[in-house]
């Protein structure tokens, strides 16, 4: 059983803000194609920002909502655009979901997880289908709270939130964009991937190894 | 290989430029005091007076803190380069313009614009300071005519913020100027041709491939995609090709007046833009449209993206009396 505490989850940060980093380019190219081309800026941006802001704190008298409510804020105000405020809606309603707990069992963190999905949801406004960050989030957060019930773990849950987010990914590829600044370009946007549930296979991937990997 | 610019550092470019804006229009502009991403106009915001909040991504200069100053706007917030600004610093424009009757918030149609200026106008609400919001949607490319609500907001945001900040200075109501600004909107038609990419500070790579003699009819002012992609014709088949789709939307009548902008969209000179122009005068006249005012010039540019745009704006005389009323901005003035 694994248990996570606001020294994991600052790790879990640096270990995005690394991926993303690591990323960049590939996610301003697959933007060039459809949109403005600074997905990826925005994205190290917002992560290296909320990482700062999150090493900062006293993980030792830090609570997870703090440190998660923390890095939403330092992710918008260095971001704007949209993925601040969608990524930083996704970690104040993670932050809202473990409030009051110290450390997060498996069930809190894909209770987090879930909160997250929803909070980019409702923020968004875009349903699944639309080509955009949701396309990944959405199967994401479904596989995580389906693979937790069957007895996985917290490791065989991102592991499952991680398969689903990769092939949602994937299927914008055949999806035309109705939302978000790629929604101007219509049947043009086929046949490429959108460039934010690519950056969300990334979080997610690099949320799974810092906490289980 | 890297496109060549004149920066320090790519991360710092915007904080840079700010403070060279700064440096160079003391009388006009000043920041928020701790808040260096909200520009305020030192002779703007006044009790009683609807204040004008604009803004948007950087990139796009003189748009949009050149656009602030007495009658026009009061306050811009600066976002990264093209990408919106963060709530916090649109919160504090939003407290600097406030004269106890209201804010108006006006931007272009882009998603995280209206994510990060929604939120910013909910916290607004928190501090009692009431908020609306019209949104800028003239490119005529970014969607059909029954899809007016979709289209995003580029250069025709010079005429609509103008008429916008004329209602303010003139102390109407929050319901006058709200339907002047969306008057303004409606009445106003752009569209841009893109000839060549622009690469951002951080990147220093060209964000859209296109051919040596290729030319993109209704690219976006960030290169999103336009509606039709050929060779490239000369400046009267380029402008008539950009004139018949504004003209078949705004369909002015004999004896009509327009006011016009012809735009750069960053390097293309002002040669070309005046042969352009001229070319709009004789299609103008042809159809016994008068010219009531024309600029051409950069006024909404996206980096050093070679193209340009042109917007026509529609007048009746309210708009007309909106559009002659002074203003004293630092990179614009009129009256």
């Amino acid at each position: 059983m694994t248990t996570v505490d606001t020294a994991h989850l600052a790790a879990m940060f640096a270990a995005i803000a690394d991926a993303m980093s690591a990323d960049r380019d590939r996610l301003c190219a697959l933007d060039g194609v459809i949109g403005d081309a600074d997905h990826g800026i925005a994205m190290e941006l917002g992560f290296s920002a909320a990482r700062d802001a999150v090493a900062a704190l006293d993980a030792g008298t830090t609570e997870p909502t703090t440190l998660l409510n923390t890095a939403a804020r330092s992710f918008l105000n260095a971001v704007g655009a949209s993925s601040g405020p969608l990524y930083a809606t996704a970690f104040m309603r993670g932050a809202a979901a473990v409030k009051g707990k110290t450390t997060l069992a498996e069930a809190d963190m894909v209770a987090m997880f879930q909160a997250m999905a929803k909070g980019i949801q409702d923020r968004g406004k875009a349903e699944p289908g639309e080509k955009t960050m949701m396309d990944a989030w959405a199967p994401a957060a479904t596989a995580a709270g389906e693979a937790l019930a069957a007895g996985t773990g917290l490791a065989g849950s991102l592991a499952a939130a991680a398969e689903a987010a990769k092939a949602g990914a994937e299927a914008t590829k055949a999806m035309i964009a109705t939302k978000g600044r790629a929604a101007r370009l219509g049947e043009r946007s086929l046949g490429h991937m959108d460039p934010g549930a690519a950056s969300a296979v990334t979080v997610i991937e690099a949320m799974r190894i810092a906490l289980t990997g | 290989m890297q496109t060549k610019k004149i920066i320090n550092d790519g991360n710092r470019a915007v904080d840079e430029m700010l403070e060279g804006i700064l440096a160079a229009h003391p009388r006009h502009l000043k920041s928020v005091d701790g808040s260096p991403r909200s520009i305020i106009a030192r002779d703007g915001p006044r009790q009683g007076k609807i204040g004008l909040v604009i803004g948007g991504g950087s990139g796009h200069e003189p748009s949009f803190l050149g656009f602030v100053g007495k009658g026009l706007a009061d306050a811009a917030a600066i976002g990264n380069v093209f990408a919106s600004p963060p709530p916090d610093p649109i919160l504090e424009c939003a407290k600097a313009a406030d004269g106890g009757a209201g804010v108006l918030f006006m931007y272009g149609n882009y998603a995280g614009d209206v994510m990060n200026f929604d939120m910013a106008a909910e916290m607004a609400g928190m501090d009692d300071i009431e908020v609306r919001t019209v949104l800028s949607t003239d490119d005529v490319a970014s969607a059909p005519v029954g899809d007016r609500h979709k289209r995003r907001g580029v250069a025709g945001n010079f005429f609509i913020f103008k008429a916008a900040g004329a209602a303010c200075d003139r102390m109407l109501s929050f319901d006058e100027c709200e339907r002047i600004a969306r008057k303004a909107n409606d009445q106003t038609f752009t569209m841009g041709v893109a000839l060549a990419p622009c690469s951002l500070p951080q990147t220093r790579r060209p964000n859209f491939e296109i051919g040596p003699d290729e030319m993109e009819i209704g690219m976006g002012i960030h290169g999103e995609p336009g509606i039709a992609r050929g060779k490239l014709k000369t400046a009267d088949e380029i402008t008539d090709e950009m004139l018949d789709r504004i003209l078949a939307e705004m369909a002015p009548t004999l004896g009509e007046k327009v006011a016009v902008l012809v735009n750069s969209l960053g390097s293309t000179p002002l040669m070309e833009l005046y042969i352009m122009n001229r070319r709009v005068k004789q299609r103008l006249d042809d159809i016994g449209v008068s010219i009531h005012a024309s600029w051409v010039g950069n006024y909404c540019t996206s980096l050093e993206m070679a193209g340009a745009s042109i917007t026509l704006h529609h007048l009746d005389s309210e708009l007309q009396t909106m559009l002659d009323h002074p203003c004293d901005c630092a990179m614009f003035r009129a009256g």
